[in-house]
């Protein structure tokens, strides 16, 4: 057996800073011209905007550049954004639009080689290397998440098994018989198959499996923890949206401490939402990405609606690849609760400290020009006494963590188990009645 | 010497309480006694059953927090005063008393008072040493 590679890129990934900025500058240069030339809308709106191509000369001009959103994409549906001729593409995605119309992307064969060589960099970063197995267990189709690592894979010269998600028994099957290294699908569904070879009385621990890579929805350290003991594997992040590329677009590496993104073909920046200005290194706002290495769908400044936060230098895996910490909400679920941005994600994490588990619903509503805050939770059968005190000292002392560790004042009540309701799984969140009349 | 109470997390919204009663009804489960200790927002069911575990298993099933609560049940002494000699003899003896609740068992014919407490154990030995009668599970179960 060979010794695993730790990098797939190592002159890109571990690359100076100014060797990573001029090749970010030569890039941007000649995709901002790409999009000028054959995207009506960016012409249109760098007109409006009095820019042209040739006032880009480096990575630091981005900033006149103007901002992309979901709308338009959504607005030019299916394929009003595309850059090249249908002759040049090779492959369709699309988006699942929970709300509104699905967003379809489109790819050239340069731009799969792109994608594919980003999750080959993720893949090698967790040790994987060509004698490995690679499990995709992500949902095969329009949806990026199964042909994303399973090309990544291929392209590493790993052996994918495309097994896709459902029949969660044959995929404990599988990993025993084939022997799979490496999982690849979302985090709830890992934990599905985790529990699912328990009650099939396989030990995990005599499966060759090792690590996996789990995204396309958010989860929690508390999850990874979970996951690494009833998967007996290392649980890495890896992030991406399928308007950028797919999954890929950044990965954790052995620290497990925020994830590397893929800038040489991937840009990122962080702004305020709302004065849509680029913050410092470090603070928290929307990320943003412009596909300075994408030929089919070259978004500019592309604003992903994550809230994130960046961080520069040397990590202790040796890359020097830019870093984005987990994705902390969405602008869209980000609450403004009398002047203090709150995220639903920071309410888990304050009912997670308290050893409870994580069934809440937050509910906003305004009265005398006030905002008031209501946190309801689930009780658990591991949380109640039979008396009331002991029950007004729960919601006391969740009301005093949030006011402790976010500062809001809230009121707490607590629910019934199930009483939030779910659908497919997910619970929503919030309930904002600041707006109905 | 302990009786085991089912206890139930309930949310103040109609229909809940009778929701509990149906399902234990339809496992066969025989309330003895029943009462509610509630706040505006929510409730909590305390109920003496014939059988303790299966009623919880069944509750439980149907997605309510439930818990089982030791406490201790007495028959009042037959003289004037006697509940207040019951709570006199634990509080001299600093027991403090979390909640106490009455009913008429017609297999013992009496009234029955349950207690909660918050030290079980020694309440139960103040009890014993003062004659006072401890009721068993046993004793009240219905044939
Ligand atoms: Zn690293």
């Amino acid at each position: 057996m060979s010794v695993p590679k730790q990098y797939l890129d190592p002159e890109i990934e571990c690359s100076s800073a100014d060797e990573m900025r001029q090749i970010q500058s030569e890039r941007l240069k000649h995709m901002v011209k790409h999009a000028y030339e054959n995207v009506p809308l960016y012409k249109e709106r760098m007109k409006d905007m009095g820019v042209s191509p040739d006032d880009i000369h480096s990575i630091d001009d981005l900033h006149k550049l103007p901002f992309t959103v979901k709308d338009d994409l959504r607005n030019t549906y299916p394929f009003g954004m595309f850059a090249v001729p249908k002759e040049e593409l090779v492959r369709i995605h699309a988006s699942s639009g929970t709300t509104g119309k699905q967003t379809v992307v489109g790819y050239t064969k340069n731009d799969i080689e792109v994608w594919s060589r980003s999750v080959a960099r993720a893949l090698t970063s967790i040790g994987t290397t060509k004698s490995d197995y690679v499990h995709v267990s992500y949902g095969y189709g329009l949806f990026t998440g199964g042909l994303g690592l399973h090309y990544g894979a291929e392209y590493l010269g790993a052996t994918a098994i495309p097994v896709s998600s459902g029949n969660t028994k044959r995929q404990v099957q599988i990993l025993q018989d084939y022997g799979s290294n490496i999982l690849c699908c979302t985090p709830s569904y890992a934990m599905y198959i985790g529990e699912t070879a328990r009650e099939m009385g396989i030990d995990t621990k005599q499966l060759p499996l090792r690590a996996g890579f789990f995204g396309a929805e958010p989860w929690t350290e508390h999850m990874r923890q979970e996951l690494e003991a009833i998967l007996n594997i290392k649980a890495y992040d890896i992030y991406g949206l399928s308007e950028i590329a797919g999954p890929g677009v950044a990965f954790e590496c052995p620290a497990q401490q925020g994830m590397h993104i893929n800038e040489d073909f991937f840009y990122p920046e962080i702004i305020d939402p709302d004065t849509e200005e680029v913050l410092p290194d470090g603070e928290f706002g929307e990320l943003v990405f412009t596909c300075i290495g994408k030929e089919a769908l070259p978004l500019i400044r592309y604003r992903t609606r994550d809230i994130c936060k960046l961080e520069r230098g040397t990590c202790s895996c040796g890359r020097t690849l830019v870093k984005m910490c987990k994705p902390k909400g969405r602008t869209d679920d980000m609450l403004i609760i009398r002047g203090i941005n709150v995220f639903p994600s920071q309410i888990e994490a304050v009912l997670l400290s308290l050893n409870m588990d994580p069934n809440y619903q937050i509910v906003v509503d305004r009265a005398n020009n006030m905002d008031r805050l209501e946190v309801q939770v689930e009780m658990t059968a591991s949380m109640f006494q039979d008396t009331l005190k002991s029950l007004t000292e729960i919601e006391r002392k969740i009301a005093a963590a949030l006011q402790s560790i976010l500062n809001i004042s809230a009121k707490v009540r607590l629910l019934e188990p199930k009483s939030i309701p779910r659908s497919e799984g997910k619970a929503k969140r919030v309930i904002d009645n600041r707006h109905l009349q | 010497m302990q009786l085991k109470q089912i206890s139930v997390f309930l949310e103040n919204k109609s229909g809940r309480l009778s929701r509990v009663t149906q399902i234990l009804k339809e496992a066969n489960i025989d309330i003895l006694a029943l009462c509610v200790a509630d706040s505006n927002e929510y409730g909590i069911v305390r109920m003496i059953v014939d059988k303790p575990a299966k009623a919880m298993e069944e509750l439980e099933k149907s997605k309510f927090t439930v818990s089982l609560t030791n406490v201790i049940g007495v028959t009042i002494p037959d003289s004037a005063g006697g509940l207040a000699t019951v709570i006199d003899l634990l509080a001299k003896q600093n027991i403090s008393m979390e909640y106490i609740y009455a009913f008429t068992s017609r297999k013992i014919g009496e009234a029955i008072i349950i207690l909660r407490v918050e030290d079980t154990q020694s309440a139960i030995e103040i009890l014993t040493d003062h004659h006072v009668k401890l009721i068993t599970h046993n004793e009240i179960i219905r044939e």
